[in-house]
């Protein structure tokens, strides 16, 4: 067993499981199969539903909440939560609809949903990273202070009147049923499934959800990593809110009342540890599209939406709990 | 085990107890004797078994195999309330206290004073535990918060909780280690008159001279086993160091035929507010420096300050001749210098994470393009340090968190080694691991230093310290304590340098 | 004294004593005994609601779903009003307190049993509770006049010149008082919340704890299902939506840490009192109450900033360096 004598070391294979074995046993593909079935039960309890258009303005239940959920995922994934994102929405909205009174035209509105959205997520993120506070208790407050802002602008008024060209945002065809959202979404898919899962950042966010002190024993810059986090999370806000104003044409501060709650959902729907650590952009991206194809097959039977909501909280409760349980029964122990 | 000056037979007995953990046997077949009014010292080195002993004593535990007689009958004791209903109580080290919680509380949590209706009674817990507090020499505010307590003070809380259960077995785990000289003193006649009162207590310390002066009977454990039992009065010092540290040295650890090059590292001056003061040494290229000290002596907390983790107060670290400011892991990551630390599976391995990604995290800039991940070149880095540590392992993407300890060491190593350092830092490098892997990991150090990589080796073994070291930095209280030269160097030096005997340190 | 005077609880207490005195600057007769109680009725449900989510977190979890555990009871006890106005009030409170108890083991069992996140498990009841409510009552309201005199009637009377409501509070404060610092499952919420790992060492069942404080929150919100919807005089789907951050809001602005096993009795109250002190002085000082909200979120933020503690590290030292 002496290395110094020069004996062959043992040989250890790079990988065991073969990548078929390994899509077998994954979260994926339990959410695809959850999808499908849900598709299924859709084209049969409608006809409508496999209309194109039908099926195009579906896309819109998901899409805007899920270009944030990209960058929450990536934020759970290292251990941290931002539930200030509908307030960021809010205050980015009505910080456009400020600058439209005095006659912003779509460039200048564009760029100030962006920049309040970097401002939002570097003010969540300083919090967090310089004075070391619980990101819950953080963005909660937050959460209430940028729409909080918004409310003492607009009080129970409305900003009107956005200009044609901003409409594309949200109404916009790239081409035929193609949404420019539904472009956006797909292209902000690719962008940060590459980030996250080919990329030394992305290693280093896994690194940092799974044992922070040990990610930073190996020289990574957990601080710095965290802040852009959430400076990315608030960008995905402002994109969103540019594109949710856009589509609506309006702004109220009850804007994106409690979307928070439903990027969470998804992330953790997705299969993203809310514990950080483990999760996919695949996986979100499965679990907006399932909560998307809910919403809208329900609403094809007139359910409401409110009664959805019931499908998906059982859902995430239910998808993690069901493992557990199985595990519970059958050896003792949940976890 | 009988023994003839035994009259009644023991308080409680344990017999053939087993205790594994996946990839280790922390305790294999063990027994155990307390007796009425005696103290019988449990010795052995860092992972020899001993606190996963008191976790089975208290309940915390349960053993996998053999059992537990209080007075010759068999019983289990499945809960620590359990535990203490059978009469057995203990001071744990101060993690088992809370923060938030006055002083009383901590003394009384889980069995407090009740009142009327039931409700807990304040007053009386309060007089209570200002009571005990004066029985063991303690000047507390039973209402003071523990936070604002020094360790010293928490220390004393842990006693004045074990001491506040009518227990017949008390079992102090290492409780003078924190103490002053004086509060050491009023410990024995604490222990004293709990011998008196017929107490069965179980001491276990490091300390050779106090196991003498309190003693009457000893046990020693190495590696999770019993190796010896015996009366105080029929042994010496000098064999039970043998018998602690067992095995014959030049069997195990390497030959080593040491060359130390120019000097690479000088600390001078190095001090922090609350852990260490004043630290100065030099390190050399291909050299050794065993760092040697009791637990709590400061010696990981310095290493954290070199490895940028802590910032200390003043003093200045030089690399190579130029001075280095360190202020976080990666700058020192960038200036050569890699820390291992003790606990491995909360700093060093990150556990669910695949071995090679584990390996690569410190060289990630080695293995991408662009900052994009390219999986081969990791596979082939990780391949590259693992094989040559001899990484036993089913596959490189297996997570770390299922190899044994000795493997999950060495992924940690590798990880360090593929960032090419000029200084190696291992704290307690072989804690908890098999004795292959150990040996494999000093095999290892020896090859690396003969390679020209300096290392600093934290370690509580005095085996390991005198078999791997070129020269011995021992360190108390957050000072160093004395410098040893390898040649001639005595496991008693070693011992006495460390627990503060002067007349015979060096 | 002293230890009182340096807490943050005296601290929270001269801001909110700071607080009413500024504002009866601007508007005189606030600070007024009379005004005062009536803020304090007004705080009522949001101090109870409080002191169960004070429970929760000191358990280290958290419980977003007493707001919609509070509007599915409340939606309960409203539509038996309404279809059988002859049963007893005593009777719809029991009934409140009951389902509040078995949501509340609902979130409690999933977290001690199958070990799920409590944010994760409170996250999804949210939901589910809140979507209930619309399949009860099909979406449809109830409206005061369908509700029995007695049904609104018994949060206002009045007993020795407080309402039924600030009785009920105080109540729950004293019981809440007694539970937290005289009984063995009172202290157990600080064990487990403060070192998990050394609660064992102390015989008490982590898991079986924190399933007691989601049972009580759980219960708390039950009772104020009741309370809410007798007091407003009308029950629909939404009711108190988004109250749930509220209560977080008061919990965090009270001192009590989200990292669990800190935290009292006096300042969940306290952070509760100062919230409802914000929102009922907003409109008599002349300010818009579309400031409410900011305002808290600010106060939360200023909270937690002010709440901070920072590890001091080892002391091994036994002198310092020359």
């Amino acid at each position: 067993m002496s290395i110094a004598e020069g004996t062959r070391p043992r040989h250890v294979p790079d990988r065991l499981a073969s990548r078929p074995a390994r899509i077998l046993r994954s979260w994926e593909l339990l959410l695809t199969v959850i999808a499908i079935l849900i598709f299924l039960a859709n084209t049969q309890a409608s006809p409508y539903f496999l209309d194109p258009w039908n099926l195009s303005d579906a896309t819109f239940n998901f899409t805007e909440k899920a270009m944030i959920a990209f960058a929450m995922a990536l934020l759970i994934i290292a251990g941290e939560i931002d539930l200030s994102v509908a307030g960021i929405i809010a205050l980015a909205s009505t910080a456009m609809g400020w600058a439209l009174q005095y006659g912003a035209g779509m460039p200048v509105l564009v760029l100030i949903g962006l920049g309040v959205g970097l401002v939002c997520g570097a003010f969540n993120g300083l919090l967090v990273t310089r004075l070391g506070l619980p990101s819950i208790v953080v963005t909660i407050g937050t959460m209430s202070l940028f729409r909080g802002i918004s409310y003492i602008v607009l009080g129970d008024q409305a900003f009107n009147g956005y200009p044609s060209d901003f409409a594309f945002f949200g109404r916009g065809y790239v081409f035929w049923v193609i949404s420019f959202e539904l472009v956006l979404f797909a292209v902000l898919a690719v962008i940060y499934g590459v980030v996250l899962h080919a990329t030394n950042f992305g290693r280093q966010i896994y690194a940092i959800g799974n044992n922070a002190t040990a990610a930073t024993f190996s020289g990574i810059r957990v601080a710095r990593v965290k802040m852009i986090l959430f400076l990315l999370t608030g960008l995905m806000s402002g994109i969103a809110a540019i594109c949710l104003t856009a589509r609506l044409g309006s702004t109220r501060p009850s804007i994106a009342f409690a979307w928070e709650l439903e990027v969470v959902t998804m992330v953790v729907l997705g299969g993203v540890s809310i514990l950080g650590g483990a999760g996919s952009i695949l996986g979100v991206v499965i679990a907006a599209l399932i909560m998307g194809m809910v919403t809208f097959g329900l609403g094809l039977l007139n359910v409401p939406g409110i009664v959805m909501s019931i499908f998906i909280g059982a859902l995430l409760i239910g998808v993690i709990a069901l493992p557990r349980l199985i595990r519970l029964v059958r050896t003792g122990k949940a976890a | 085990m009988e023994d003839g000056r035994t009259i009644a037979g023991p308080v409680l007995r344990l017999e053939g107890i087993t205790k594994r953990f996946p990839g280790v046997t922390a305790l294999s077949g063990v027994e155990l004797e307390l007796h009425e009014g005696q103290v019988t010292a449990l010795i052995g080195e860092n992972g020899a078994g001993k606190s996963t002993l008191v976790k089975i004593l208290t309940g915390i535990y349960q053993p996998d195999e053999g059992h537990i007689e209080v007075d010759g009958t068999t019983t289990r004791f499945p809960t620590a309330t359990a535990a203490q209903e059978a009469g057995v109580t203990a001071i744990h080290q101060e993690t088992v206290l809370f923060d938030e919680l006055t002083v009383a509380e901590n003394i009384f949590l889980g069995h407090a004073p009740r009142g009327r209706f039931g409700l807990m009674d304040w007053s009386r817990m309060r007089a209570e535990a200002r009571e005990i507090l004066t029985r063991i020499g303690a000047k507390l505010d039973p209402m003071a918060p523990l936070r604002d307590l020094g360790i010293a003070s928490k220390h004393l809380v842990a006693i004045a909780r074990a001491l506040s259960v009518d227990a017949r077995v008390v079992v102090m785990d290492e409780p003078t280690a924190s103490l002053s000289q004086a509060e050491i003193e009023e410990l024995y006649e604490l222990v004293e008159r709990l011998k008196s009162e017929g107490k069965a207590i179980l001491f276990i310390s490091h300390k050779f001279d106090e196991i003498f002066r309190i003693a009457d009977r000893y046990t020693v454990f190495r590696d999770g086993e019993m190796v010896d039992a015996g009366m105080m009065e029929d042994v010496t010092e000098d064999a039970l160091v043998t018998k602690m540290v067992g095995r014959s040295m030049d069997a195990i650890f390497p030959a080593r035929t040491s060359s130390p090059g120019e000097e690479i590292l000088r600390v001078a001056g190095y001090s922090h507010p609350t852990e260490f003061a004043d630290i100065g040494f030099g390190l050399r290229r291909g050299e050794i420096l065993g760092f040697y000290g009791l637990v709590g002596a400061g010696r990981s907390e310095l290493m954290q300050a070199l490895f940028g983790v802590t910032t200390p107060s003043k003093g200045a670290v030089k690399i190579d001749g130029k001075v280095a400011v360190i202020r976080s892991p990666a700058e020192a990551i960038s200036r050569g210098i890699v820390y291992v630390p003790e606990d491995r599976g909360k700093q060093g391995a990150i556990t669910a994470m695949p071995i090679f990604q584990n390996v690569t995290l410190p060289s990630l800039t080695q293995t991408s393009r662009n900052g994009f991940v390219q999986m081969a070149d990791e596979f082939a880095l990780a391949r590259r340090y693992t094989e040559r540590l001899d990484l036993r392992a089913a596959s490189l993407d297996q997570a770390v968190g299922n190899l044994s300890g000795g493997n999950q060491q060495k992924v940690v190593i590798a990880k360090w080694l593929a960032t090419r350092p000029k200084v190696i830092i291992l704290d307690e490098p072989t804690k908890g691991i098999d004795v292959g892997s150990k040996a494999a990991v000093h095999e290892f150090m020896a090859e690396l230093a003969a390679e020209g990589l300096s290392v600093i080796m934290v370690s509580s073994e005095i085996p390991e310290i005198l078999g791997m070291s070129d020269r011995v930095i021992v360190m108390r209280d957050g000072r160093i304590a004395a410098e040893l030269d390898r040649d001639g160097l005595t496991p008693e030096q070693l011992v006495r340098a460390a627990a503060g005997y002067e007349e015979t340190a060096a | 004294m002293k230890q009182f005077i340096t807490s943050r609880e005296a601290i929270l207490l001269a801001a909110l004593v700071a607080l009413i005195l500024l504002v009866e600057t601007r508007f005189s007769g606030f600070a007024a005994p009379g005004n005062l109680a009536s803020v304090f009725n007004d705080t009522s449900i949001l101090i109870m609601l409080a002191l169960g989510q004070t429970l929760v977190i000191l358990t280290r979890c958290i419980d977003l779903s007493q707001a919609s555990n509070l509007a599915l009871t409340g939606m309960v006890t409203a539509m038996i009003n309404a279809a059988m106005p002859g049963v007893p009030v005593v009777a719809l409170i029991s009934i409140a307190v009951a389902l509040g108890l078995l949501m509340g083991a609902f979130n409690g069992l999933l977290v001690w049993k199958l070990d799920i996140p409590p944010i994760v498990v409170t996250l999804g009841t949210l939901t589910i509770y809140r979507g209930i409510i619309f399949v009860v009552s099909g979406g449809a309201w109830v409206n005061s006049h369908e509700m029995s005199a007695a049904y609104k009637a018994f949060p206002r009377a009045e007993f020795l010149t407080l309402p039924v409501l600030s009785w009920i509070a105080l109540a729950v404060i004293a019981g809440f008082a007694i539970l937290v610092n005289r009984t063995a499952l009172g202290r157990a919420f600080f064990a487990v919340g403060g070192n998990p790992s050394a609660a064992v060492y102390t015989g008490i069942d982590v898991g079986r704890t924190r399933f007691m404080a989601f049972v009580i929150a759980g219960g708390l919100a039950g009772l104020c299902g009741y309370l809410w919807v007798s007091r407003y005089a009308v029950a629909y789907t939404d009711v108190a939506g988004g109250f749930e951050l509220d209560i977080v809001a008061a919990c965090v602005i009270g001192g009590i840490s989200i990292a669990g096993g800190l935290g009292s009795v006096t300042g969940a109250v306290l952070g509760a009192l100062f919230l409802g002190t914000i929102k009922n002085a907003l409109p008599v000082a002349g300010i818009s109450p579309f400031w409410q909200m900011a305002i808290s979120g600010a106060a939360i933020i200023i909270a937690v900033a002010f709440n901070r503690r920072k590890d001091p590290g080892r002391v091994i030292l036994k002198e310092p360096a020359q």
